[in-house]
């Protein structure tokens, strides 16, 4: 055990102190952060024991939004590296809630911590943090801006199920407008070679995405057949101030993932959701338990992510 | 009144087609001659290599006070204005409470006098309440002094509102001023509606949210024959229909704030609040647009935009934080620096948009000339030479801006309001 803890030595292809999005990370900062993960879940999995290489330091979550399971993961993640953990939460609801969110962070970092790991509902909030404070920031969330981990968990999953990226077409469907994983996930597959499809209704999907390579779709069935892993996103009727489309029957109709829709994709096609997920809206219940669905998986290994993220950030 | 002779100056009176080195004379308080032959004086203010013009008039100065003092007062806003070698503003009605009584109208031009900084020409609000919903009563409004109606940073949506303060404002001879945007389309909206915006997953304000806007106001103006001008336009869109409704003979004026020509929306990408303008910083191509139109005449004003919010108002998060920047005292620096110095505008086409067309569209007969009997409200400015924004230095009570640091051509050095020398060196 000590030994292995021995062999984890901060790779020459990271330098970084912040984890904000994806969108700027290279392929090998992003083959990096892949690597590490695999490492700590190797190292967890047959020792299932605590790897403190992290003793001694702290890590802050500063949730100004609710989350339930990435607030946990990232808990989880600090605790198994050995770190104390301070946890902040503000129902975020209401933006007058993160008004302060600068004062908020600094009265943190004055306790010294280490990390801080961050969610907001208004995108570049992390962003705001890398100027203000002096500790390591990871992004857990900014609006829909981006996740980072999350595209890394998503990515990392599609690596063990299929052995590579380079090649992969991946399509996002559902609401790529106001989602976060999603821009996390066409900056990570993209940079690894994946060709990437956004599929979901026009007013929830634009044509600029083309601008930077992405192709754009809005007929599900007419993609499936090309799909080495589907990205089920979910609908996110809390951010819509208007609704996009006329009605959920209508969006399962166009977009939900069915056994029906299953028979007509690849063999092997992996199926993915960031989760929560809504049964019967973006995927059936028989779809989401189904032998393709690596819907836990992602749960998995998004801890080794974090735990990756942690780690790299502080060293 | 002392009797000023400037000096050697390069004049430029855009209303007469003036441009050449020469004298001018102020004696009490009035323009009484420009020419080559000495006359004499009590004070001498050599001009050697600077330019000479009509003093600057802003179309969009939010002065913030009553109401908001935190982020500007009269006193503060005339005097970032004479910094900025602005000899007139037209305040905008942003704060609460709004300009919609003669006491408020009287209230702001007493302040202005007070302060003996600049002219303040009272803009008060088109709706009771700001509410966009009932006419203000514009003819007792006029009485205590507004110089035209507009509801400022909020866009007269209701089409029926709109149509009535056209018609009635012409009675008394005033402007109508509007943010040409359709509120439902820009919603929560805080930056341009364009692939920035989508990767950063910032909700967008649509350039359609102004097209839409600035062709309903156009024909409400034809069909009404009242006096329209649009506050602030940013689009290819806007442009495009204002100049082809002047193709057609519509009495229709438009304005550009100088604050838009920062930058593009890339600039967004440093969630830096002080780049979250109204409307926002485009593309490249509406800004290309936009400065087609103001060389081709199509804009007829160039505004300052000036906005003042406190620093903790802007220290929030990117959509709570609110729109704008201080611009006063920064405007003629963008413009040399961004219009002159580029090569899109000469100077006597930028003193044109900066004091004969807001002079115009206010009906200020007295003002945006150099002729003899003129009040003798001029700007004297270095057109050259460089400077560095400070804020420090700013006279505004806020400093909310993001050229702090940058160098920009174009600084008044003697500001001259209704014959009072009210900056020097």
């Amino acid at each position: 055990m000590q030994e292995e803890i021995n062999t984890l030595a901060k790779p020459d292809s990271w330098n970084r102190r912040y984890l904000i999005d994806l969108e700027s990370l290279t392929a090998d900062e992003i083959t990096t952060l892949l690597d590490t993960a695999d490492q700590f879940r190797e190292l967890t999995n047959e020792c299932r024991m605590k790897l403190p290489v992290l003793q001694g330091k702290t890590v802050a979550n500063l949730f100004f939004e609710n989350s339930t399971r990435t607030r946990t993961s990232f808990s989880l993640a600090a605790r198994r590296l050995g770190a104390d953990t301070v946890d902040f939460t503000a129902s975020g609801s209401s933006l007058s809630k993160g008004e302060s969110f600068i004062d908020t962070a600094k009265n943190i970092e004055a306790m010294n911590v280490d990390a801080v790991v961050v969610r907001h509902r208004a995108p570049g909030t992390p962003h705001v943090l890398t100027k203000t404070l002096d500790t390591a920031v990871v992004n857990a969330g900014d609006g829909p801006h981006e996740h980072p981990t999350q595209g890394l968990l998503d990515i990392l999953t599609i690596r063990q199920k299929l052995g590579r990226i380079d090649g992969l077409t991946v399509a996002l469907v559902g609401d790529i407008a106001h989602s976060r994983t999603a821009r996390s996930n066409i900056w990570g597959l993209k940079k690894l070679g994946a060709h990437v499809i956004v599929c979901g209704p026009a007013t929830l999907v634009t044509d600029r995405w083309e601008e930077i390579g992405v192709e754009v779709a809005h007929n599900l069935d007419e993609i499936l057949p090309r799909c080495d892993v589907l990205n089920l996103l979910r609908i996110q009727f809390e951010r819509q101030n208007t609704r996009p489309f006329p009605s959920v029957r209508e969006y399962a109709l166009l977009y939900a993932m069915t056994p029906d829709r299953l028979a007509r994709s690849k063999d092997n096609i992996v199926i993915m959701a960031p989760g929560p997920i809504n049964r019967g809206v973006e995927v059936t219940t028989e779809v989401a338990d189904g032998s393709h669905s690596v819907i836990l998986d992602q749960v998995t290994n998004g801890l080794a992510v974090r735990m990756a993220a942690l780690w790299l950030v502080t060293q | 009144m002392a009797r000023i002779w400037i000096q050697n100056g390069r004049v430029i009176d855009p209303s007469r087609e003036l441009d050449r080195v020469t004298n001018v004379f102020i004696d009490d308080g009035r323009i009484a001659d420009i020419g080559d032959a000495p006359q004499e004086a009590d004070q001498i203010i050599d001009a050697t290599n600077q330019i000479v013009c009509p003093g600057f008039i802003d179309l969009y100065t939010e002065l913030r006070e009553p109401g908001s003092e935190e982020d500007e007062t009269i006193e503060s806003a005339t005097a970032a204005a004479v910094a900025g070698g602005f000899t007139s503003i037209a305040s905008i009605p942003s704060a609460d409470p709004p300009t919609d009584t003669q006491a408020s109208v009287e209230f702001i031009s007493h302040q202005a006098k007070r302060a003996d900084n600049c002219h303040v020409f009272v803009l008060a609000c088109v709706s009771k309440g700001r509410a966009g919903e009932e006419l203000s009563e514009m003819g007792s409004l006029v009485e205590a002094g507004a110089a035209g109606f507009t509801d400022a940073n909020r866009p007269i949506f209701n089409a029926e509102l709109m149509r009535r303060a056209l018609e009635y404002s012409r009675m008394f001879h005033r402007p109508i001023l509007n943010l040409p945007q359709v509120p439902e389309l820009n919603q929560d909206g805080v930056v341009h509606d364009g692939l920035v915006s989508t990767i950063l997953g910032l909700p967008g304000m649509p350039p359609a949210a102004e097209d839409v806007m600035t062709g309903r106001d156009i024909r409400l103006a034809e069909a009404t024959g009242g006096t329209l001008h649009l506050m602030k336009i940013s689009t290819s869109g806007s442009v495009e229909i204002v100049r082809q409704a002047k193709a057609r003979g519509i009495k229709v004026s438009a304005g550009l704030s100088a604050a838009n020509l920062i930058g593009t929306d890339e600039t967004i990408r440093s969630f830096d609040t002080n780049f979250k303008l109204n409307p926002p910083l485009r593309s490249q191509d509406h800004l290309d647009a936009c400065i087609a139109g103001l060389t081709d005449g199509t804009i007829d004003v160039i505004c300052s935009g000036h906005a003042p919010r406190a620093t903790e108002k802007k220290m929030l998060v990117l959509n709570a934080a609110p729109f704008g920047i201080v611009n006063l005292e920064t405007t003629l620096g963008l413009v040399g620096t961004k219009l002159v110095h580029a090569g899109h505008l000469d100077w006597s086409a930028a003193i044109y948009k900066m004091s004969v067309a807001p002079a115009q569209i206010l009906g200020l007969e007295q003002k945006g000339s150099l002729s003899a009997g003129s009040d003798a409200d001029i700007t004297v400015f270095n057109p050259d030479q460089p400077w560095t924004v400070s804020t420090k230095e700013l006279h505004s009570k806020s400093s909310n801006t993001p050229l702090d640091g940058w160098t920009l051509h174009g600084r008044a050095t003697h500001v001259i309001v209704g014959g009072q020398l009210k900056k020097q060196p």
